[in-house]
């Protein structure tokens, strides 16, 4: 009986936190983006500095028809934000926090995450193919272009740390990690953080979504909570992005004075700051300079990171 | 799938499902339409698009859908109202609009305009093209996906704008000329102010260029993309900011002086790429050249003996017969109007020759080779606005 009220501990702590965080880092950039825009953002919604601004949103957003297109392949359609989002959530279990605070310590974290986090995109194609619109279908087509230029320089770099640590559990990097890795593994995050900005769609890596472009790509046709869903998704992967990036190369928990979880929340927040940052600072890239980014600099950088590992480690 | 209200009666239809071109290995284009509503078109522009994939096939501009007629309702107002009408088209550009109107009416009548109004005019003129040029500054990067830039250019407009509101009361559609001057007096410190504001936007103007110029995107995004020639440019008659950046040299204050600008040095800002960087290179540098005229216009009125500013007109405002054609140099190129009058009191036609309407027509030669993403780089440079274009 403990094992399985344990069991449901666990379950409802991660699905709050998967509800909460997007949400934290949602009104994040509402804030810090208007800020940095010479705007004040939301400033009514429950009063104080409109922080209820994206309850207030969600709200909006279940009232609302759900519209499908005549046109649209109906049953793809109306899977697409659940399969979008899902595996964020299925990742969020193996996310170690602090010491032994994890949904389930897998001896093959590194590798379960990113082959979960890859199905999240095949989300972004059913709802460009099932749409019945063309700009969703361009954007659906975008995504997958994507999809074949960051996956490789994600999986090379987050091996090199799996590499260093001896390790594929989330937990054992985190165990491993030492802070002059900060300097040994830099290629390998930098490569990592900005494969995964691109994984996530997010500026400067949106033409998926480009708004001035194909007008939101695969979400043209969906509203409600749908849409929702879809942006639940984005956020949710801001906030797997970071704390990945945070197990894998910031050390995770480690950290002096504070408790550990604290740690890694600070670290997921500045992550995520940065996310945010580089959205209000950059114009979007082309698909093909992306093509480019990834396989001419990502790449190689990532063979040189691993390269490095493995010299230091054999030394 | 392609059986919706997008559906083009022109294309034969197509039903693309899963495994659709594996059994022949051969690809369709696809017909896009880019409009007539479409956040990059500005309004109302539509764009038929072929489609190879993402590469453009053929661009085809379709214009009209905002078209009101103004040239046949010139035809039935007296000249107090055409000013009204005509500043207008050009939303972004209406105090240069109602220019070449009052011009071509005031050379008709033989009006001598008493200097304090040729360099106030002069003066809101450059405002004008300032609060032209910061809008397409702003809105060019959210194009591109830069989303910040717009709201440093949108704080500047307002800077300027603030004097402008204090002077004629409005925000876009100024109605201050009238023919033979302006609508009224300058109001008191009204020039210390404009002094000020014009100080204020010079002095902030380096946020945008630092956030955008030397970005690394936006360099590679906009860096030999559509790429105009000098024939084509002469061909298709584009002229302003778009034929100074590919370096047709030419600009109607220095080339064909009205107003005061053949009494002051006129920068003609030129690129030799004439592709969309230098366009919007181009209008960088005018903004700075504007903000210097307007300096000197500011300088210039300060030491002007105190005159009036409008001749007195009789009630009804009659022409003599012939005709003229006045051009200005208006933000976005050349504007101008053709009137032939028979001796009435509304024009027996007034032609409008606006800039968007020529510059948006090469369109269709900048476009086929490039990527949608492109498509909306170069729609985004040829900075046009959609009433310039339909009339």
């Amino acid at each position: 009986m403990p094992e399985l009220l344990e069991v449901a501990i666990r379950v409802i702590v991660i699905v709050g936190a998967f509800l909460l965080l997007p949400l934290i880092v949602g009104q994040l950039e509402h804030k810090a983006m208007a800020h940095m825009q010479s705007r004040l953002g939301p400033m009514y919604a429950g009063g104080f500095h409109g922080w209820a601004q994206l309850i207030a949103d969600g709200v909006k957003f279940m009232q609302k028809e759900d519209v499908i297109p005549a046109a649209a392949d109906r049953a793809v359609f109306k899977l697409a934000p659940a399969v979008a989002l899902v595996p964020y959530l299925v990742v969020m279990v193996v996310i170690p926090v602090g010491p032994g605070l994890l949904g389930v310590d897998l001896d093959a974290g590194i590798f379960f995450v990113l082959a979960v986090m890859g199905v999240g995109v095949l989300g972004s194609i059913m709802a460009g193919w099932s749409s019945g619109n063309k700009y969703s279908v361009l954007g659906g087509m975008r995504s997958a272009a994507q999809l074949m230029s960051y996956e490789l320089p994600l999986v090379l770099a987050a091996s090199s740390v799996a590499m260093a640590a001896g390790t594929l559990s989330l937990q054992g990097i985190v165990e491993a990690w030492e802070p002059w890795w900060l300097a040994w593994q830099a290629i390998g995050a930098v490569v990592f953080f900005v494969a995964g900005l691109a994984e996530l769609r997010r500026p400067p890596f949106d033409m998926p979504i480009a708004e001035s472009e194909i007008i939101m790509g695969p979400m043209t046709e969906y509203t409600g909570i749908r849409f929702a869903l879809f942006m639940l998704t984005e956020y949710a992967g801001i906030v797997v992005l970071s704390a990945l990036t945070t197990v894998l190369y910031l050390g995770g928990w480690q950290g002096p004075l504070l408790p550990g979880p604290v740690w890694t929340l600070i670290k997921i927040f500045a992550l995520a700051f940065v996310v945010i940052w580089v959205r209000v600072s950059f114009p979007r890239m082309r698909e093909d300079q992306l093509q480019r980014l990834a396989w001419v600099g990502l790449v190689p950088l990532a063979l040189v990171q691993l390269a490095l590992t493995g010299v230091v480690k054999v030394l | 799938m392609l059986n919706g209200p997008w559906h083009d009666d022109t294309m034969s239809e197509i039903v693309v499902g899963m495994g659709a071109g594996a059994k022949e290995l051969a690809t369709e284009d696809m017909i896009l339409n880019i409009g007539p509503q479409h956040p990059s078109t500005h309004g109302v522009l539509r764009l038929r698009l072929t489609l190879d994939g993402e590469r453009i096939g053929t661009a085809e501009p379709i214009i009209g859908y905002m078209h009101r007629g103004t040239e046949k309702l010139f035809e039935v107002r007296d000249y107090r109202q055409i000013i009204v009408l005509a500043n207008r088209h050009d939303w972004l550009s209406a105090f240069a609009n109602e220019l070449g109107v009052v011009i071509a009416v005031e050379r008709m009548l033989g009006m001598e305009v008493p200097v304090r109004a040729v360099w106030a005019r002069t003066l809101l003129a450059e405002l004008n093209r300032v609060l032209n040029h910061l809008m397409f500054l702003g809105s060019y990067p959210l194009e591109l996906g830069a989303i910040t830039p717009v709201f440093y250019a949108f704080r500047e407009r307002e800077t300027l704008q603030a004097v402008m509101e204090e002077i004629s009361g409005g925000r876009m559609h100024y109605m201050f000329n009238r023919v033979g001057g302006l609508k009224e007096e300058l109001p008191e410190g009204w020039m210390s102010r404009t002094r000020q504001a014009v100080a204020d936007v010079r002095r902030r103007l380096p946020d945008i260029e630092n956030l955008i110029s030397g970005n690394e995107i936006f360099l590679a995004r906009t860096r030999g993309v559509g790429v105009l020639t000098p024939e084509t440019i002469r061909q298709y008659g584009v002229s302003g900011p778009i034929a100074r950046a590919s370096g047709v040299d030419w600009d109607l204050r220095r080339d064909d002086p009205y107003l005061a600008y053949g009494e002051l040095p006129v920068k003609v800002v030129t690129r030799e790429a004439g592709d969309c960087h230098a366009r919007f290179e181009v209008l960088f540098d005018q903004v700075k050249v504007s903000l210097d005229l307007a300096d000197a216009c500011l300088d210039r009125l300060a030491d002007l003996p105190p005159g009036p500013i409008n001749q007195r007109l009789p009630k009804i405002l009659k022409v003599p017969e012939g005709h003229t054609y006045a051009w200005t140099e208006s933000p976005l190129g050349i504007n101008g109007y053709y009137l032939v009058s028979r001796g009435e009191k509304t024009p027996w036609r007034l032609k409008l020759r606006s800039a968007s309407f020529n510059n948006i027509q090469v369109l269709r030669e900048m476009l086929p080779g490039h990527l949608v993403a492109d498509m909306v780089a170069i729609l985004g440079s040829m900075f046009f606005v959609v009433g310039d274009i339909d009339k």
